[in-house]
């Protein structure tokens, strides 16, 4: 249910400025069942914030209501201080919204570079097309060497190097990664982070849902724990590694 | 390759039975099945080599040189070594194929003790003396030992072969069968060109090739294909790697010379191969149209023959004089700017409520669709808009001012198929490199993320239902005028199953995949209803067009001419292979002399 709310009136609550993307009370609804409940969020230009919780906490319909996949039942979901709820996913993704999905899932049969191109779908800049992806083969050599090979013949990690890569091709503001070290090898979930790391230093906002409490936790500005549905805890990153609670929950800690 | 060299009498003898047996099993069931079916009986009657060979017995002798062929085969691995072949394959092939013979053994002592006619329709006296060529029992058990462990033995030297005798040798046997299968159309061909003297030549009056000229025709043929060895890779070798300029000139030098061809060609050519080319165009239409829909978008629709219907149809009833419902009559365009626009709304209309469906559902409703569209045609509720079951008659021909084209006139129907086809081709080929058609290839992948990266799916496929239709309803006009007629049972879900049996066995999502798919199951085998070159195959044909699918899906998944993606994605895991046969590609043209002296246990 979208309420077309005055889109003037912009969150004033933080320092910050605007958010770039929030969600105001949102409710999601699977057929009766309800996932999401009064979720509220907000992700600030440039920050590297994290989503945590256990299975079946309403992560991953977390980042399908911000990208436009499932759409609230109530509530609303703001990118760039408009309520976007009944816009499509093509309208969130040109105005700065890109999710890397969860596993990578390239287009297995696609070339590098037509799984690269397909992420800037939506942009008829050719110019400015050109210039991503200079900048993607800057970021990432390897991908540069692979252009020609079907993308399903990678290496998982290079694997993630281009889906990372496509979801840059978009010229996004803030990307949403789904669980971005699932199924890597740990020296590769290491060098992942590092990489997340090292775009969110470019300016570039990362909303982040993983399991991987402890990891997320170190390299992030905030963080969320969602349980059922939920969020049970928002705090800075330091307070949430320190917090007791979330200490015994998360991170495997008696 | 290794050096080892054991005692040739322990070596030959010591054979993987298991292996033969099971081969020389599967080979004889082949051979009793075939023979049951009743193939090599219609067969009969179509002579390759006259009075010699008729096809009937190709039918059955091609199956112990396959078996044997396989069952001799050594998978090359890499970092293992394979012993080179010699002659203890040879006896493999010999061993299975004697195997397989017992098929027919059995078979034939069956068929002289038992009646087994009432289920089994081809068990009986013409069978049999078929087999024993009409010599007796025991001539016929003999003489099938003696030919199968020799065609095994045959289909294993091939291995044992080398390259050059390999090449003379398959290019001689296919060469003359392709020459005496193409019989019908090279005499049509022949009138025009004013070859007749040369027909009459080569071809016995009855129909094949007559014993001399099958020797001769042979011969000719391993010549051609040893001078041109190696000669049409290099062109397309230098033709790719041309760049610039060049190259586009070569490419316009290639096409325009196709072009000059397929359209003076006609000319010179009878009835006959006009309106087996026209069959092959309207398939090729189809497949076109098909191959965007499921090759592309990945959507797999079994209910295509609904557009086919539609086009034609509308067209029907929009020209013809004696359409129950429709007065005004229009001349063929303006009924084809209908029809292509009825068709996409057809599109829209069935698409929409398929569109959400995935995998198996969406081709359980398609199926569904396909068979409702063909009986509301047939329905006696419709019957005052669609005639019913008795269809609408007196469609007549496409006017074009200058010329009308009707289906007595085939080279008018060829030229008309070609424009379509022609058009067709490019439509798919522009789409393919389009935005539209990228965002197909997303969505056939994984349409889910291609939802993340902003493409519109459902539009993205409607266009893709859309696009399939347009070009379906081309081809049910024209065959509609061809036919001068539409018959609701002209649209059977056999039509839907057949088209996509040429799109897979062409290669999905390649459209030179799809046109040579059109020329060889169309062409060669023929249509639903329409006969092809092998036309005595009747019925028969649908058992071979499943053969062959169930056949490229297990061998041969990306089709007879692959779109590049596909078959790299398909055969991962044998790229080691490939490279390995690559190599040996590579080194045949300079190891001919050494080769020619390995090569002595193919004389045994």
């Amino acid at each position: 249910m979208s309420t077309e709310t005055d889109t003037s009136a912009s969150p004033s609550s933080s320092d910050k400025g605007q958010a770039l993307l929030e969600f105001r009370k949102v409710n999601t609804h699977y057929g009766a069942v309800h996932i999401l409940k009064d979720v509220d969020l907000e992700i600030y230009p440039g920050e590297l914030v994290c989503l945590l919780g256990g299975n079946a906490s309403g992560k991953t319909t977390t980042l399908k209501a911000l990208l436009g996949m499932v759409k609230p039942t109530s509530g609303e979901v703001v990118l760039n201080g408009e309520v976007v709820n009944n816009q499509p996913i093509s309208y969130r993704v040109s105005n700065g919204v890109t999710m890397v999905p969860e596993n990578r899932r390239l287009f297995k049969r696609l070339s590098v570079l037509e799984n690269l191109m397909l992420g800037a779908y939506l942009r008829n800049d050719k110019a400015g097309i050109k210039e991503d992806l200079e900048y993607i083969y800057d970021l990432f050599p390897r991908v540069k060497e692979r252009l020609t090979q079907k993308s399903g013949t990678l290496s998982g990690g290079e694997q993630q190097m281009v889906a990372i890569g496509r979801a840059l091709m978009s010229r996004p503001k803030v990307l949403l990664m789904d669980e971005p070290s699932m199924g890597l090898a740990p020296a590769l979930v290491q060098q992942n982070f590092e990489l997340i790391e090292k775009i969110n230093n470019e300016g570039m906002a990362i909303f982040m849902v993983e399991q991987n409490a402890n990891m997320a936790l170190s390299i992030a500005d905030r963080g969320w724990v969602l349980q059922t549905g939920m969020v049970v805890l928002n705090d800075s990153a330091e307070a949430l590694l320190a917090n007791p609670e979330m200490r015994a929950a998360y991170l495997g800690e008696a | 390759m290794t050096e080892i060299k054991m005692a040739p009498a322990a070596k030959v003898l010591d054979q993987d039975w298991r292996n033969i047996f099971r081969w020389g099993a599967i080979c004889a069931i082949t051979l009793v099945f075939i023979s049951l079916v009743g193939m090599p009986a219609k067969l009969d009657l179509r002579l390759i080599i006259n009075p010699t060979l008729s096809l009937g017995y190709v039918s059955l002798f091609w199956i112990p040189v396959m078996f044997g062929f396989v069952a001799s085969t050594h998978i090359a691995l890499e970092g293992m070594e394979v012993s080179r072949p010699g002659m203890r394959d040879v006896l493999t092939g010999l061993f299975t194929g004697l195997t397989g013979s017992f098929g027919l053994v059995l078979l034939i002592l069956g068929m002289n003790n038992f009646d087994i006619t009432d289920p089994l329709v081809n068990w009986g006296p013409p069978l049999l003396d078929l087999l024993t060529t009409g010599r007796g029992i025991g001539t016929g058990i003999l003489g099938w030992m003696a030919a199968s462990a020799f065609l095994g033995m045959a289909g294993a030297s091939l291995h044992v072969l080398t390259p050059l005798l390999r090449r003379i040798v398959s290019s001689a046997i296919l060469g003359m069968i392709s020459i005496a299968i193409l019989e019908d159309a090279i005499d049509d061909l022949s009138e025009g060109f004013r070859l007749e003297w040369l027909v009459d030549l080569i071809y016995a009056k009855r129909g094949g090739l007559t014993n001399k000229s099958a020797i001769i025709v042979a011969i000719v043929m391993a010549a051609v294909s040893v001078l041109a060895q190696g000669k049409v890779k290099k062109a397309k070798a230098n033709f790719f790697a041309l760049e610039g300029p060049a190259r586009k000139k070569w490419s316009v030098v290639l096409f325009a010379g196709t072009a000059a061809v397929v359209i003076i060609l006609p000319m010179f050519a009878g009835g006959y191969v006009n309106s087996l080319l026209a069959n092959v165009g309207i398939f090729l239409l189809l497949a076109l149209g098909l191959n965007i829909v499921v090759g592309l978008a990945g959507i797999l629709d079994l209910g295509y023959v609904a557009f086919f219907a539609v086009g034609g149809y509308s067209t029907a009833v929009l020209t013809s004089p004696q359409s129950p419902w429709f007065a005004p009559e229009i001349g063929f365009v303006p009924a084809l700017l209908v029809s292509v626009v009825l068709a996409g709304i057809a599109g829209l209309a069935i698409g929409a409520p398929v569109i959400r469906m995935r995998g198996d559902y969406l081709a359980i409703v398609t199926l569904g669709f396909g068979e409702i569209i063909r009986l509301l045609f047939m329905s006696d509720f419709l019957k005052p808009y669609f005639g019913g079951a008795q269809g609408i008659v007196n469609v007549p021909g496409v006017e074009l001012g200058f010329l009308t084209i009707s289906g007595t006139d085939p080279k008018g129907v060829f030229y008309l198929v070609l424009a379509f086809s022609a058009l067709a081709i490019y439509i798919s080929w522009r789409l393919q490199a389009s935005r539209l058609g990228r965002s197909w290839m997303a969505i056939r992948e994984d349409e889910q993320v291609a939802e993340a990266m902003g493409i519109n799916t459902v539009n993205s496929k409607l266009m893709a239902f859309v696009v399939g239709a347009v070009l379906a309803s081309f081809a049910g006009s024209i065959m509609v005028a061809r036919v001068g007629s539409v018959f609701p049972n002209s649209f059977m879900i056999l039509v839907s199953i057949i088209i996509l049996v040429v799109v897979i066995v062409g290669g999905m999502g390649s459209i030179p995949g799809v046109i040579v798919g059109s020329f060889v199951l169309i062409g060669v085998l023929g249509g639903p209803r329409q006969p092809g070159l092998l036309q005595e195959f009747g019925q028969l044909k649908l058992l071979i067009y499943g053969a062959l699918l169930v056949f490229m899906m297990l061998k041969r998944p990306e089709g007879l001419v692959p779109s590049a993606r596909r078959s790299q994605e398909l055969h991962q895991d044998e790229f080691l292979q490939d490279a390995w046969f690559k190599g040996d590609d590579e080194a045949d043209g300079s190891d001919e002399q050494t080769a020619s002296a390995e090569g002595e246990g193919a004389s045994v």
